[in-house]
C-alpha cells in the first residue's frame, strides 16, 4: 500500500510556510559547515549529554557500557521481592496501626493484660487484608502495564527485514517502522515517511492534551532510508541529551556516513504520541522505557483523603485522648491503690513484688500500669476500622464498576473507580470545574448553517435553538394564568420531552452524515445556481473545498473519499463542499482536484487548481490562505478566519455584505455556533510576482526573526479582501449533557466551565448547556492589554481588572431581585491577574456569587490553579472532570478527578479517581453512588465509635472494681473476636449496602444529594451524639449487670456467678445491643444484612459453646452449657439490658422521625404507602420541587421565563443584559 | 412483605415512563453511531437487533420491554462495511450510512467486538444493589406497638421475677467484727494458738425449704485483681506430669525446692473459716459436696492429682488441703479458685438439704480463722433458699418493671404526641424540606 502512494507523495515543505522549515541551515548545512559547529558548538558528549546510541546496531546496547533500560515500563509499587518490606512499611505509616504495633510488641512484655496472641492475631489480620487488596491493586497495574508491554511494533530484524516485535523487547538503536494511527513505542529520531520530503503528523494529545496535529521533519540526509531494503547497511552514531522530562527540547546530533548533523525536536517522536495522516514513518529508538520522555514527564498522582475520612482522623484522636485520660486515671488510681492499699493486701503476697507493682516505688508501678492501661483500653480505638472502611469501599467501587447504567455501550466502558478511598466524597460535591472539549461537547462538528453574499441559508436549528423554541413553547402556555402546580407540571413534561424525543420532536433529519447537518434546499442539489448570487455561492463553495490543508484519502473497496484535516472544522467544511457537490478529490504536490457537479452543463467535471502558496492557519493569525491560480490562469486569493480577523482587511468595496454577515454571524453565535468568515482576493500577476519574490526571500531567510519576517509578508497579501460569507458549524454536544446539568444544578452543585476556547465559542456552549440564558446578568472580565510585556501595561491591566471585579461584585450586592442570576466569564489573561494573591479572594467572591462561571482560553496550569483556588478559596469538596492530558493537573488538584474515557488519550484517565465514559454518567456517580456512599461511610463510622467505646468503656469500669490492676473482665479470646468477627460483618453490611431511598429515587430527588455537602450524617453533633450513645450504651451494660450478678445466686442449684460468668455475660449483651443497634441504624435489608446481622449474635453463641468446650477456655469451659445457659437470670439479664441500651435510641429515632422527620424520612414513607402510585400529582409536584434553587440549567431558563412573565404581568419591566466589558 | 414491596418497585416504571424509557434508549443509541463512526479506528460491523435486545434489561418488566421490542422491531438498512475506519472517522461519508436510517431506528455501527461484549457488566440484582429488600418503616403505629410490646413483656417478667426473689429466704450475718473481741484484731487472727470459735444465732421467720444454701461473702477481697488471677497453674491441676508447671504461679510457685501443687496466689489464700450449723441446738450436716460445677471437677481438676507441698512454705496463706484426696474432689477449693468478679463476693460453702420452719432458731458455729482484718475486709455467712432465679435478687424484677414502665408510658406519650398533639400525616410531603422553606 506504501509503494502504491509513492507516485502522489508532496512534498509538504513547499506547501507549509511556517514552522516546519525551522532551522533550514541545520538541513541543508550537513555537509560542510553542520558538523563542526555542531561539534564544538553543542554541549553534546559533556555531561549531561553523555548518551551514545549506534543506530540500527541494538546488539550494541544489549551488553555493558551502552546498556540502557529496556522499553518495559512499569509503573507497579511493589515487585515481588519489594512488596513485603515495602507494603508493611506503608501499614505502619498509619498511626493507628503504628499504634497497635506498638501495643502488640507490648503484649510479648508482662505489662500487657492480655495473652500476646489476642493483640497480634487482629493486626495481623487487619494489615494482611490492607495488604491483599494493595497487592490486587498493585497486579491491576502489572496487567495493564503488560498490555502496553505486550503491544507489537515492526523492528529491523537484519538484512533489510522487518519483523514484529513486543514492545518491551525494543532495544535502544532498533530501527522501528510504525504504521498509521500507531502509536510510537519509545522516543524516536524519524528518519524517514511515505512522505517524500520526510514529514510527518503527529498527534501529542497523550502529552500535552493538544488536538491539533504537529509536523515532524526527518533530516534531509535519512530521507533516502525509505524503504525496508535500505536498513539493510544503514548505521549511524547519534550522540544526545541523558533522559529528561522536558517534552520540547532535544539536543544532539547525528553522526552519519562520517558527517555529524545536529538533531533538534523537529526529529524526534516521543512516545505515546500517535502518527497521523501519514502512511508509515522509519525511525530509530534514542530512549527506551522510563527514560523516554513522557515517562520522565509521569508524576505520581497525589494521594487524596476523603473529607469524612480526615475528620474521622480527628475522632480518632479524640478517642486517644480519651484513651490516654482514663489510662492516667487508672494508672493512677493503681499507684494510689499500690501506695495505700497493697501491703495490708497479704493474699498478693506484696512483699514478693517486682517493679511492676512495687508498693515502695507506686509511681515506677504506675508508670508501667499506664502503658498496661493503654494496651487494655486500646479497644476504644477501633483497630479493623479501617480495615473495615477498606472492604466497604472496594465493595462500593464494585458497584460503580459495575453499574449497567454507567456503561457506555458504544465505547465498551464501564465507569471505574480508579481509587476507592474517594467513595464518599462523591456524595459531598460542592463545586464541578468541567473542561468543555471532549467533556461537554464531542469534538465533533457539523456543517449547520452558513450566509452568502449577505443571504443567510440553514433551515436546521441548533440545540440551543431548540431548546429555546421549547422554552418559548412553555412560555407560551403560562400566558394564561395557570396555577403554579400545573406550570411545574408542564416543565416536567418539557424535561421529559428533551431528554426522551429530543430529535423527533425537531425536523427530522434527512441525512446522518457525519460533520454535515445543513439543510435548505436553496443550496442543495445544484440549486444554489439558480440563486441570484450564484456567484458569490460558487466562489463560497470553493473556498470551502480549496482553503485547507487536508488530504483525501480513497478507500479502495467503497471507492469514497475520506479526509484527513487537521482540525474537525476543515473536516466538516469538506464534508459541506463535497455535498453542495464540489468534492475535493485530489491533491498533488501543486494542486488541488475538485470533482464539480453543477458548474458546467457536462455534469461532473474534474477541475484543477494549482496552489501557489499556502499560508496556514495558526492561533495567532486566527486565519488561513490559499493563493492558487485557476485553470483560466487567474490567481485567486482565499482567505478564511475569524470574523473580526476578516472583517478588519477587507477591502472597501467587498464589504457589500458586511451589516448582513454580521447579523448572520451575530444569530450563529446566539444559536450556539462556531463561525468563520471566508473572503476572496482576486491577483493580478505581476502583484503577485513581487510578493511572491519577496515572500520567497523571508521564507529562505535564515536568523531568529524569519517567523516575524513570513507573518509580516503574509499580512501584506492578505489585505483588500472581499467578504464572500460565514460558515456556523455546531460543536455537538455530548449526549445528555444539558439534562445532566440541569440536574446537577438542582442538585445543588456549582459548576464551573474551564476551557482553552475563545470566549464567543465558551459562551456559545455555555448557552447550549443552559449554564447562561437570556435575562442572566453577564460579568465578563477580560484585559485589554494584548501583548504588551512592559511593566506598566500588565499594571494598567492588573489595574482595570481590579475595577472590573470591584464593578462586579457592586453589581452583584446591589442587585434586589432575589431571582436574578449573574454569570461570570473570564478569559485566561485577566485569569493570570485573577489568580494572584492579592486578587484571588475577590474574584473568588465574586466568582461565588455568580450561578455560573466560564474560564475561557485557559492553559492546563491555569485550570490546576482555578482549582486550586476553589478548593482551599470555598474550603468546599471540588470535583474536576476532563478528558485530555490538558486537564491532568485539574483532576489531580481537585478533591475528586474524574477522567472521561473511551474518547481520546488515556492520560486523563490514568490521572483520575473516577472514570466515567459520558458526561452524562456524572449525574448517576454523584447523585446515586455518591449520596449512598457518604451516608454510608459516615453511618458506618459513627457506628464504629459507638460500638468500640461501649466495648472499652466497659472494660475501664472494671477496672475500678478491680483495682485498676490490669485485669480484664473478659477472656482474650473474646477481645479478639469483638472487633474482627463478631460485629465486623454488620457494620461492614451497613456500608455496603445500605439504601436510604433507592437510586430512582435519588435521580428524582436531586434535593436529597444535599445531605452530604450538608455533611448531615458526619457532623459533630452527629459524631458526639453516637458516642455519648456508647457512653450510655456502655454505663448500662456494666453497673445493670454488676447489680444482677453482684453476690447472689444465679442460679437455683445456689451457685453464684464468677469473673467468667460475669464477663461472659456482659460480653453477650454487648454482642446484642450493638447488633440490635445497628439493626435499627439500617433502613435496608437485603438477605444479606439478615445474615450478617442475626448471624452476629448467632456466632457468638456458636463460639462460646466450641469455646466452652476446649479446655484451654480456662474458666469460660463449659460456660454457656452448664453455667449459663440454664439460667434464666443469664438470659433475662440479656434481654433487660439489649433494652435498656436500645430504648434512648429508639426514643431518639422515632421523635425524629414522627416530628421533625428528614427528606429521606417522607420520601421511605410515601413509597411504603405506595402514595406515590396513588397520588400521582402529588408525587409529580414534590419531585419537581425537590430541588434546590438553581439559576442554571434548562429548569431555570424555565423559571425565568415564567418569573419573566408573571412579572410582565405586574407591569414589571424585564431584567437588563448587562455587559462590562472593559 | 418482599414480594409487595417487589411489585411496587416494578410498578414504579408503568407504561407512560416505559415508552419515554424507549426513546431515551434509542437516542443514546443513535448518539452512539455518531460516535463510533467518529473516533473509533477500529473496524466495526453490525448486528442492532442483537445489541439492542440485549439493552433491554432483565429487570424490566415485560410491560416495559414491550415498547423496546417494538422500537427495535424494524430492523435497518446497514451500513456498509468500511475497512479503513478512519474514513468515517473526519469527513463521513453520504455511503456510510444508509439515508434513510433516522435517529429513531437503532444503530447500525454497532460494535460486535467480543472485548466490548465481555467488557459489560453482567446484570445481577447483586452489582445493581437492587436486591429485594425488607425495608422496615418506623411508623407512629409501629413505634407504638413497639414500645407497648415491650411494655407488655417486661412487666410480666418483672412482676414474676420479683415474685421469684421475694420467695427467696435469706439469713444473713456479718461476723468477723463480732467474733473478736480484742482491739488487735489482726494479732487475734495471726495467733494460730487461741481459739476462734465462735457462735451466730438466726431465728427464721419464714419456712426455709431445703436446699438451704450456706456461703461465706468475704468484702473488700480483690479476688479479681490481675496479680492474683494470673498466679495459677490450670495445666497444674489438670495434668499429673505437669506438676512443675508453676512459671505463673509467682510468687507462690515453689517451696524446698519443689513445687507446689496447688500453686498460685489463689490456691494459697484459700479460705479457711468452717461453719457448723445447729437447728434448735440440734447439729445438721451440711453437704459440702456438689458446690462446684461438675466440668469444673471432672475436666479441670484432676482426679489424679494430690496437694503436695502446700502451704509448706515460709508464709501461710489459708487452708490447708488433705493430701489424700485428690483435687477433683477437694470442691471447696475448686469453688475458690473460680475467682470471683467483684470485691465482695458470696461463695458456695455447702448445702443443708433439710428444710427450715419458721420460728426455729439457727446456731452456725465459725472457726474464724480467714484473716480479713488484715486487708480491712468483711466475712458474713448467709443461709439462703433458691428460687429459679437464683437468690434474693431483687434488683432485676424491679429493673424490668422500671422498663416496662418506662415504655408503657412512651407508649402513652407517643399516642398524645403523635395522635393529638402533633398528628403527622405519613407522607405527608409538607415536611420535606424544600416545603418546609416556604
Amino acid at each position: 500500500m506504501a509503494r502504491a502512494r509513492k507516485r502522489d507523495r508532496l512534498r509538504w515543505s513547499k506547501l507549509y510556510t511556517f514552522s516546519c522549515f525551522r532551522h533550514p541551515h541545520t538541513d541543508e548545512g550537513g555537509g560542510g559547515g553542520g558538523g563542526p559547529s555542531a561539534a564544538s558548538g553543542s554541549p553534546v558528549g559533556g555531561p549531561g549529554f553523555s548518551r551514545v546510541v549506534h543506530c540500527n546496531n541494538s546488539i550494541l546496547h544489549r551488553r555493558k557500557p551502552l546498556k540502557y533500560p529496556t522499553n518495559y515500563i512499569s509503573t507497579t509499587k511493589y515487585n515481588v521481592l519489594t512488596f513485603l518490606p515495602k507494603a508493611i512499611f506503608e501499614q505502619f505509616r498509619r498511626v493507628a496501626n503504628l499504634y497497635f504495633l506498638l501495643t502488640a510488641i507490648l503484649s510479648l512484655t508482662p505489662v500487657c493484660p492480655f495473652s500476646p496472641v489476642s493483640m497480634i492475631a487482629p493486626l495481623a489480620f487487619v494489615v494482611g487484608l490492607s495488604m491483599i487488596k494493595e497487592a490486587l491493586e498493585d497486579w491491576r497495574r502489572f496487567m495493564q502495564d503488560m498490555k502496553v508491554n505486550n503491544r507489537k511494533v515492526s523492528v529491523h530484524k537484519g538484512d533489510g527485514e522487518f519483523g514484529f516485535r513486543h514492545w518491551e523487547d525494543l532495544c535502544v538503536g532498533d530501527v522501528v517502522r510504525v504504521e498509521k494511527d500507531q502509536f510510537f513505542p519509545a522516543d524516536l529520531l524519524l528518519l524517514s515517511s511515505s512522505y517524500e520530503d520526510g514529514i510527518c503528523y503527529v498527534e501529542t494529545m497523550n502529552l500535552d492534551g493538544e488536538t491539533n496535529l504537529k509536523l515532524k521533519r526527518s533530516l534531509e540526509v535519512t530521507l533516502p532510508l525509505e524503504e525496508d531494503e535500505t536498513y539493510k547497511d544503514f548505521r549511524g552514531v547519534i550522540r544526545c541529551e541523558d533522559p529528561n522530562p522536558s517534552l520540547y527540547t532535544f539536543i544532539g546530533n547525528l553522526e552519519y556516513e562520517r558527517q555529524i548533523y545536529s538533531i533538534d525536536p523537529f526529529q524526534i517522536l516521543l512516545r505515546d504520541s500517535k502518527l497521523r495522516n501519514t502512511a508509515f514513518i522509519y525511525g530509530v529508538v534514542i530512549f527506551t522505557g522510563h527514560d523516554s520522555k513522557v515517562m520522565q514527564n509521569s508524576t505520581e498522582s497525589p494521594s487524596k483523603r476523603s473529607r469524612i475520612e480526615k475528620k474521622m482522623d480527628l475522632v480518632i484522636y479524640i478517642l486517644f485522648t480519651v484513651l490516654v485520660l482514663i489510662s492516667l486515671i487508672s494508672s493512677i488510681g493503681f499507684a494510689v491503690r499500690i501506695k495505700l492499699d497493697l501491703p495490708r493486701w497479704w493474699y498478693l503476697q506484696p512483699e514478693k513484688s517486682n517493679k511492676l507493682d512495687d508498693p515502695t516505688r507506686p509511681a515506677l508501678s504506675g508508670i508501667f500500669h499506664l502503658i498496661t492501661a493503654l494496651i487494655l483500653y486500646g479497644y476504644l480505638i477501633p483497630i479493623s476500622l479501617y480495615v473495615s472502611i477498606e472492604v466497604v469501599k472496594v465493595a462500593q467501587a464494585h458497584f460503580i464498576n459495575q453499574d449497567l447504567h454507567m456503561f457506555d455501550e458504544e465505547t465498551g466502558n464501564t465507569a471505574q473507580a480508579r481509587t476507592s478511598n474517594l467513595n464518599e466524597e462523591l456524595g459531598q460535591v460542592h463545586t464541578i470545574l468541567s473542561d468543555k472539549t471532549g467533556t461537554l461537547t464531542c469534538n465533533q462538528m457539523d456543517f449547520l448553517k452558513c450566509s452568502i453574499a449577505g443571504v443567510s441559508y440553514g433551515v436546521r436549528a441548533s440545540e440551543v435553538e431548540r431548546a429555546a423554541a421549547k422554552q418559548m413553547a412553555s412560555g407560551a402556555a403560562d400566558d394564561q394564568d395557570i396555577s403554579l402546580e400545573d406550570v411545574w407540571e408542564n416543565t416536567e413534561d418539557e424535561i421529559q420531552l428533551l431528554e426522551g424525543v429530543n430529535f423527533s420532536a425537531g425536523n427530522t433529519p434527512k441525512t446522518s452524515i457525519k460533520g454535515f447537518s445543513f439543510e435548505d434546499n436553496r443550496l442543495m442539489q445544484g440549486n444554489w445556481t439558480k440563486e441570484p448570487n450564484s456567484n458569490m455561492v460558487l466562489l463560497f463553495f470553493r473556498i470551502l473545498a480549496l482553503c485547507h490543508t487536508a488530504i483525501p484519502e480513497v478507500n479502495e473497496e467503497t471507492g469514497a473519499l475520506t479526509y484527513e484535516a487537521e482540525s474537525p472544522d476543515e473536516g466538516a467544511f469538506l464534508v459541506a463542499a463535497r455535498e453542495f457537490g464540489f468534492e475535493f478529490s485530489k491533491r498533488t504536490q501543486s494542486s488541488i482536484f475538485i470533482k464539480e457537479k453543477y458548474t458546467s452543463s457536462n455534469g461532473t467535471i474534474e477541475r484543477e487548481f494549482k496552489i501557489l502558496n499556502l499560508l496556514e492557519f495558526n492561533s495567532k493569525r486566527k486565519r488561513m490562505t490559499v493563493i492558487l491560480k485557476d485553470e483560466d490562469d487567474r490567481i485567486f486569493l482565499l482567505c478564511k478566519g475569524a470574523d473580526t480577523i476578516i472583517f478588519d482587511r477587507l477591502a472597501k468595496n467587498g464589504r457589500l455584505y458586511e451589516p448582513d454577515t454580521t447579523k448572520h454571524l451575530n444569530e450563529y453565535g446566539e444559536a450556539g455556533l462556531r463561525t468563520l468568515a471566508l473572503s476572496y482576493r482576486m491577483l493580478e500577476e505581476s502583484e503577485y510576482a513581487s510578493w511572491n519574490a519577496e515572500f520567497l526571500q523571508a521564507k529562505t531567510s535564515i536568523g531568529p526573526d524569519r517567523e516575524l519576517q513570513l507573518e509580516r509578508v503574509a499580512d501584506l497579501i492578505e489585505r483588500e479582501l472581499i467578504l464572500v460569507g460565514a460558515t456556523a458549524v455546531e460543536d455537538k454536544l455530548q449526549t445528555g449533557v444539558p439534562q445532566c446539568i440541569d440536574r446537577l444544578a438542582q442538585a445543588g452543585l456549582k459548576i464551573w466551565v474551564l476551557t482553552g476556547d475563545k470566549m464567543e465559542t465558551a459562551i456559545n456552549i455555555g448557552y447550549a448547556c443552559s449554564l447562561l440564558r437570556q435575562g442572566m446578568k453577564r460579568i465578563s472580565l477580560s484585559t485589554t492589554a494584548g501583548d504588551q510585556v512592559a511593566q506598566d501595561a500588565q499594571k494598567a491591566a492588573k489595574e482595570s481588572l481590579m475595577l472590573q471585579i470591584a464593578n462586579g461584585s457592586q453589581m452583584v450586592k446591589l442587585e434586589k431581585d432575589p431571582d436574578a442570576a449573574f454569570a461570570l466569564i473570564i478569559d485566561g489573561k485577566a485569569l493570570t491577574f485573577a489568580l494572584e494573591d492579592d486578587m484571588k479572594h475577590m474574584f473568588l467572591n465574586l466568582a461565588t456569587e455568580c450561578a455560573s462561571v466560564i474560564c475561557c482560553r485557559v492553559s492546563p496550569r491555569q485550570k490546576a490553579l482555578v482549582t486550586r483556588l476553589v478548593k482551599e478559596g470555598l474550603g468546599k469538596t471540588t470535583l474536576a472532570i476532563g478528558d485530555g492530558a490538558n486537564d491532568v493537573g485539574m483532576i489531580q488538584e481537585a478533591d475528586i478527578g474524574v477522567g472521561i474515557s473511551g474518547v481520546e488519550g488515556m492520560q486523563a484517565v490514568m490521572a483520575s479517581d473516577f472514570s466515567i465514559s459520558q458526561f452524562r454518567f456524572l449525574e448517576r456517580l454523584l447523585v446515586v453512588h455518591g449520596h449512598w456512599c457518604y451516608k454510608r461511610i459516615a453511618q458506618m463510622i459513627c457506628y464504629f465509635f459507638y460500638k468500640n467505646i461501649t466495648f472499652g468503656l466497659t472494660i475501664f469500669y472494671f477496672e475500678a472494681f478491680a483495682g485498676f490492676s490490669g485485669q480484664s473482665v473478659y477472656d482474650d479470646w473474646f477481645m479478639l473476636l469483638f472487633n474482627v468477627v463478631l460485629t465486623s460483618l454488620p457494620v461492614i453490611s451497613l456500608g455496603v449496602f445500605e439504601q436510604d431511598v433507592s437510586a430512582e429515587i435519588c435521580l428524582q430527588f436531586p434535593a436529597l444529594y444535599q445531605q452530604g455537602p450538608n455533611n448531615l450524617f458526619f457532623d459533630w453533633y452527629r459524631i458526639l451524639g453516637w458516642m455519648g450513645n456508647g457512653l450510655y450504651s456502655s454505663l448500662a451494660i456494666f453497673f445493670l449487670n454488676i447489680c444482677i450478678f453482684y453476690d447472689q445466686a444465679i442460679r437455683s442449684g445456689g451457685q453464684t456467678a464468677d469473673m467468667a460468668s460475669v464477663g461472659t455475660t456482659m460480653f453477650s449483651c454487648i454482642i446484642w445491643a450493638v447488633n440490635i443497634q445497628i439493626a435499627l441504624t439500617m433502613s435496608h435489608f437485603t438477605w444479606i444484612q439478615h445474615v450478617f446481622v442475626w448471624g452476629s449474635i448467632g456466632t457468638w453463641y456458636v463460639f462460646i459453646i466450641a469455646y466452652g468446650m476446649a479446655l484451654k477456655s480456662r474458666d469460660n469451659y463449659q460456660i454457656m452449657l452448664e453455667v449459663l445457659g440454664p439460667a434464666p437470670l443469664y438470659w433475662a439479664a440479656t434481654l433487660l439490658v439489649t433494652a435498656a441500651c436500645n430504648i434512648p435510641y429508639l426514643i431518639h429515632i422515632s421523635y425524629q422521625r414522627s416530628c421533625n422527620p428528614l427528606d429521606h424520612h417522607v420520601i421511605q414513607e410515601i413509597k411504603y404507602l405506595r402514595k406515590d402510585v396513588e397520588d400521582e400529582t402529588m408525587w409529580k409536584r414534590e419531585r419537581s420541587k425537590a430541588r434546590q434553587r438553581t439559576k442554571i440549567g434548562f429548569t431555570a431558563r424555565v423559571d425565568a421565563k415564567i418569573k419573566q412573565i408573571k412579572g410582565r404581568l405586574h407591569k414589571k419591566s424585564p431584567s437588563l443584559t448587562i455587559h462590562t466589558v472593559a | 412483605m418482599l414480594l409487595v414491596l417487589l411489585s411496587i418497585h416494578k410498578r414504579e416504571k408503568g407504561p407512560s415512563e416505559s415508552v419515554k424509557r424507549a426513546h431515551q434508549k434509542s437516542r443514546i443509541t443513535w448518539g452512539r453511531s455518531h460516535r463510533v463512526a467518529c473516533h473509533h479506528r477500529a473496524p466495526v460491523s453490525v448486528s442492532p437487533v442483537a445489541t439492542s435486545n440485549s439493552l433491554i434489561p432483565r429487570r424490566l418488566s415485560l410491560t416495559v420491554a414491550l415498547p423496546l421490542l417494538y422500537s427495535t422491531a424494524h430492523p435497518k438498512p446497514l451500513a456498509v462495511h468500511h475497512p479503513d475506519p478512519t474514513l468515517s472517522r473526519r469527513a463521513g461519508d453520504p455511503h456510510l450510512l444508509s439515508p434513510s436510517s433516522s435517529p429513531e431506528q437503532m444503530d447500525p455501527s454497532e460494535s460486535d467486538g467480543d472485548a466490548r461484549k465481555t467488557n459489560k457488566p453482567k446484570y445481577s440484582k447483586f452489582t445493581q444493589q437492587e436486591l429485594p429488600a425488607c425495608k422496615p418503616l418506623l411508623t407512629p403505629g409501629i413505634v407504638i406497638t413497639a414500645f407497648l410490646l415491650i411494655a407488655f413483656l417486661f412487666i410480666p417478667i418483672g412482676v414474676v421475677t420479683l415474685n421469684a426473689s421475694l420467695q427467696v429466704v435469706e439469713l444473713a450475718e456479718r461476723y468477723d467484727m463480732t467474733c473478736v473481741h480484742t482491739d488487735d484484731k489482726i494479732g487475734f487472727i495471726q495467733n494460730s494458738k487461741i481459739d476462734k470459735t465462735c457462735t451466730l444465732n438466726f431465728t427464721v421467720h419464714k419456712h426455709m425449704k431445703s436446699p438451704i444454701h450456706v456461703y461465706y461473702q468475704i468484702g473488700n477481697f480483690y479476688q479479681n485483681h490481675r496479680r492474683y488471677v494470673k498466679s495459677r497453674s490450670d495445666k497444674q491441676l489438670r495434668y499429673k506430669n505437669a506438676a512443675h508447671l508453676t512459671k505463673e504461679c509467682y510468687p507462690e510457685d515453689n517451696a524446698h525446692g519443689a513445687p507446689i501443687v496447688p500453686c498460685g496466689l489463689v490456691a494459697w489464700s484459700f479460705f479457711n473459716d468452717t461453719y457448723t450449723v445447729k437447728v434448735n441446738g440440734e447439729t445438721i450436716e451440711v453437704n459440702k459436696k456438689d458446690i462446684a460445677w461438675e466440668s469444673d471437677k471432672n475436666n479441670k481438676f484432676g482426679s489424679d492429682i494430690y496437694p503436695s507441698n502446700f502451704q509448706k512454705g515460709g508464709l501461710i496463706g489459708g487452708a490447708k488441703l488433705n493430701e489424700s484426696i485428690p483435687l477433683s474432689e477437694q470442691e471447696d477449693l475448686i469453688v475458690w479458685m473460680r475467682t470471683a468478679a467483684l470485691p465482695t463476693f458470696r461463695k458456695l460453702y455447702g448445702r443443708i438439704e433439710k428444710d427450715i420452719m419458721a420460728n426455729d432458731t439457727i446456731t452456725v458455729v465459725i472457726q474464724n480463722n480467714y484473716n480479713t482484718y488484715s486487708i480491712g475486709g468483711s466475712k458474713s455467712v448467709v443461709l439462703s433458699t433458691a428460687s429459679w432465679i437464683g437468690g434474693r435478687n431483687n434488683f432485676i424484677g424491679i429493673a424490668y418493671l422500671t422498663i416496662g414502665g418506662l415504655c408503657l408510658s412512651l407508649a402513652l406519650g407517643f399516642i398524645v404526641v403523635l395522635y393529638m398533639v402533633k398528628p403527622r400525616t405519613l407522607g405527608d410531603p409538607l415536611y420535606m424540606s424544600w416545603n418546609r422553606d416556604e
